[in-house]
């Protein structure tokens, strides 16, 4: 897993709640075997119309946006499990993902991946948007160490919580899998006294 | 100290707690199917591991399958390939596939219980979030990505945060007409698509109780449509009684119920978060949006709120906010997927249709969620049913529920669909969802618009 100490980005703004994984990926592009390439597809069918032609109001479409944090609206990520969808925003460029609150399994999924889910009160969620709004060339700074998010223009600046272990591992660039592989005796043992 | 159902078996399954972090949970049985599993094998492989315990999982095809005509090669050269590394995968592994032409294949939810593999006190995890599903068995049962798939391939168990505790008790007597998928539409109308998350629910209450598994499993089936992980049902004589003589329960079944039947949440126990509902006051649901929260009684309005989500799925839906669906035309049928695709749907949906005619605007497919369901649906001349009402009996998969397979909606038109999921898109590109039960779903198909179901019922 790639590690992730600080970034310091502009960031791309979508603005809605409720957003769920079929939007971020739909099924149709859930057929590979591999987990390259699933960027091409984010947001299939709200950045293309059905002849593949750009959807122009669309956020990613718009050139003014751009950066490695992408900043969402409440609930983001609900609906189903394919982690694809956390492989598609990764491998489209994002390495951050903003929101006031994320769906459980999104969560767990951006994590193993490298991609920071942070989670700001709805009051800074408002404050980022309107100040992208505002100024698109902002910058936002995740710094990570720190558990910081500071709006660049406006120096506001808001902490976020990560689970130690999961903050580690990110930090290091270590997963889960490692953790569970060192555990192989203890389950063995788990496994005995049942 | 008194604890909840949850906790007793979440805590019977933790093989260790990491300091202010996840714990190590033991997974006891793992389902699998082609479309989540590829990259997990393939870093398996990439690191040079076997499958720890491959007697825990369980593998069937089912998402990107075709539902017509299944003993064929798949035609889509993706979706092929996709099917054929999951019978590579099995193979190297020593994993059990149910495949297609296995007949146990189905949909993963519905083959689990079916065969007694699902049981009460146990843990169950898939790559695939509609794992919740099987809880209505008091498992704890939930769904994880691709990466944590490889990890339960690896080592048979998850590092997980243990989530909060919520009950949802439904209290009284369903009236005409009303159906646990009402039940569950109406609850996530009400408590909305994040107010379960962070949580796992356990349901009760006297109408709960009163359900058969088949309808408390549409219920687990949508806990993840309001954020939760999972959902819970007190294992009882109904589950003891459903399980009982099926291919995959202990040999020692008698012993295994004396211990079942210590299951349950202790009297003084406390949850996170409780909520009351009043079975009278649930009718059959229908839902009008782009999120499963996004229903209504079917003899209430559209919402007129001001609201961006709703007008923008109101937009997609080509809805308007206070009208009344009643009479609005539809175009598809579709029964099926892990939510109603069981006897009890097909017959519930068979005994409405039977004798009717399917309306001359709509398509109905009705695709039950495994080949036993089939085989006994034929075996009660349910597929003539349905050929003399102009509709058709598919094949095992989850089908129209996903717009991944075969088997998609076409843009602009309406579905009235048993599924889970009303998402934009969800059913094919450009699709329009109404999420509803089995019985809607047949008042629909022989009125061709959508209809109370209670003016078509004696």
């Amino acid at each position: 897993m790639e590690k992730f100490t600080t970034i310091n980005s502009q960031a791309v703004p979508l603005n809605m709640e409720d957003v769920d994984t079929d939007q971020i990926i739909p099924a149709r592009f859930l057929k590979a075997t591999t987990r390259e390439g699933f960027g091409d597809n984010l947001f299939r069918d709200w950045r293309f119309n059905a002849d593949n032609s750009l959807k122009e109001n669309f956020v990613l479409n718009n050139k003014t946006y751009n950066g490695k944090i992408l900043v969402v609206g409440k609930n983001f990520g609900c609906g189903s499990s394919r982690e694809h969808a956390a492989w598609s925003i990764f491998d489209y460029g994002f390495r951050v993902v903003v929101s006031s609150f994320f769906a459980d399994i999104f969560r767990n999924n951006a994590l193993n991946n490298g991609l920071l889910p942070v989670v700001v009160s709805p009051e800074f969620l408002q404050k980022i948007f309107k100040e992208i709004e505002k100024n698109p060339s902002t910058k936002i700074q995740v710094d990570l160490e720190n558990q910081t998010i500071t709006i660049e223009t406006t120096q506001e600046k808001e902490t976020f919580d990560i689970n130690p272990y999961k903050k580690t591992c990110l930090i290091n660039g270590y997963d889960d899998f490692d953790y569970l592989m060192s555990m192989k005796d203890k389950i063995e043992a788990f496994e005995a006294s049942r | 100290m008194a604890t909840t159902l949850f906790d007793k078996i979440w805590d019977a399954h933790v093989v260790q707690a990491i300091e202010n972090g996840p714990q190590v949970l033991y997974i006891d049985k793992h389902f699998i199917h082609e479309v989540t599993t590829p990259q997990a094998f393939a870093g398996l492989d990439k690191r040079g591991l076997k499958v720890a315990r491959p007697k825990q999982t369980i593998a069937t095809a089912d998402h990107n399958v075709p539902t017509k005509n299944q003993l064929e090669p798949i035609k889509e050269a993706l979706s092929r390939k996709q099917v054929e590394a999951l019978i590579a995968n099995c193979q190297n592994h020593n994993i059990e596939l149910f495949g297609l032409g296995h007949p146990f294949q189905g949909i993963v939810h519905v083959i689990g219980p079916e065969l007694g593999i699902t049981q009460p006190g146990i843990t169950i995890v898939c790559g695939d979030s509609h794992t919740s599903t099987h809880g209505a068995f008091g498992a704890i049962a939930f769904g994880i990505g691709t990466s944590e798939v490889e990890q339960v391939l690896a080592t048979q168990c998850i590092l997980q945060t243990k989530p909060k505790k919520m009950r949802i008790n439904v209290e009284g007597v369903l009236g005409k007409g009303v159906t646990s998928k009402d039940i569950i539409l109406y609850i996530i109308s009400k408590i909305s698509t994040s107010g379960g998350t962070g949580y796992f629910v356990e349901y009760a209450g006297s109408a709960i109780r009163s359900l058969s598994m088949e309808a408390r499993m549409t219920i687990c089936n949508m806990s993840i449509e309001m954020g939760a992980r999972g959902g819970i049902i007190a294992p009882d004589e109904i589950t003891f009684d459903y399980l009982r003589g099926r291919k995959f329960v202990p040999e020692n079944f008698d012993d295994a119920v004396a211990k079942w039947q210590l299951l349950k949440t202790d009297d003084d126990a406390v949850f996170d978060k409780e909520y009351h509902f009043d079975a009278a006051d649930i009718a059959p649901m229908v839902t009008y949006g782009t999120n499963p929260a996004m229903g209504i009684k079917i003899t209430d309005t559209i919402p007129n709120n001001d609201d961006a989500g709703l007008e923008k799925a109101l937009q997609y839906m080509d809805f308007q906010k206070g009208q009344s669906l009643i009479g609005k035309n539809i175009d598809y049928v579709f029964l099926g997927s892990c939510t109603n695709s069981r006897m009890e749907d097909l017959r519930q949906f068979c005994a409405l249709v039977k004798g009717k005619q399917k309306a001359e605007n709509v398509t109905v497919w009705v695709v039950p969620g495994s080949k036993q369901v089939e085989k006994q649906a034929i075996a009660e001349g349910l597929d003539k049913i349905l050929i003399d009402a102009g509709m058709e009996l598919r094949e095992p998969g989850c089908s129209a529920c996903l717009g991944m397979n075969e088997d998609k909606i076409p843009a602009g038109k309406y579905c009235i669909s048993t599924s889970n999921r009303n998402f934009e898109g969800r059913q094919g590109q450009g699709a329009r969802t109404l999420l509803a039960s089995p019985l809607m779903a047949a008042a629909a198909a022989v009125t061709g618009k959508i209809t109370d179901v209670r003016e078509l019922l004696d």
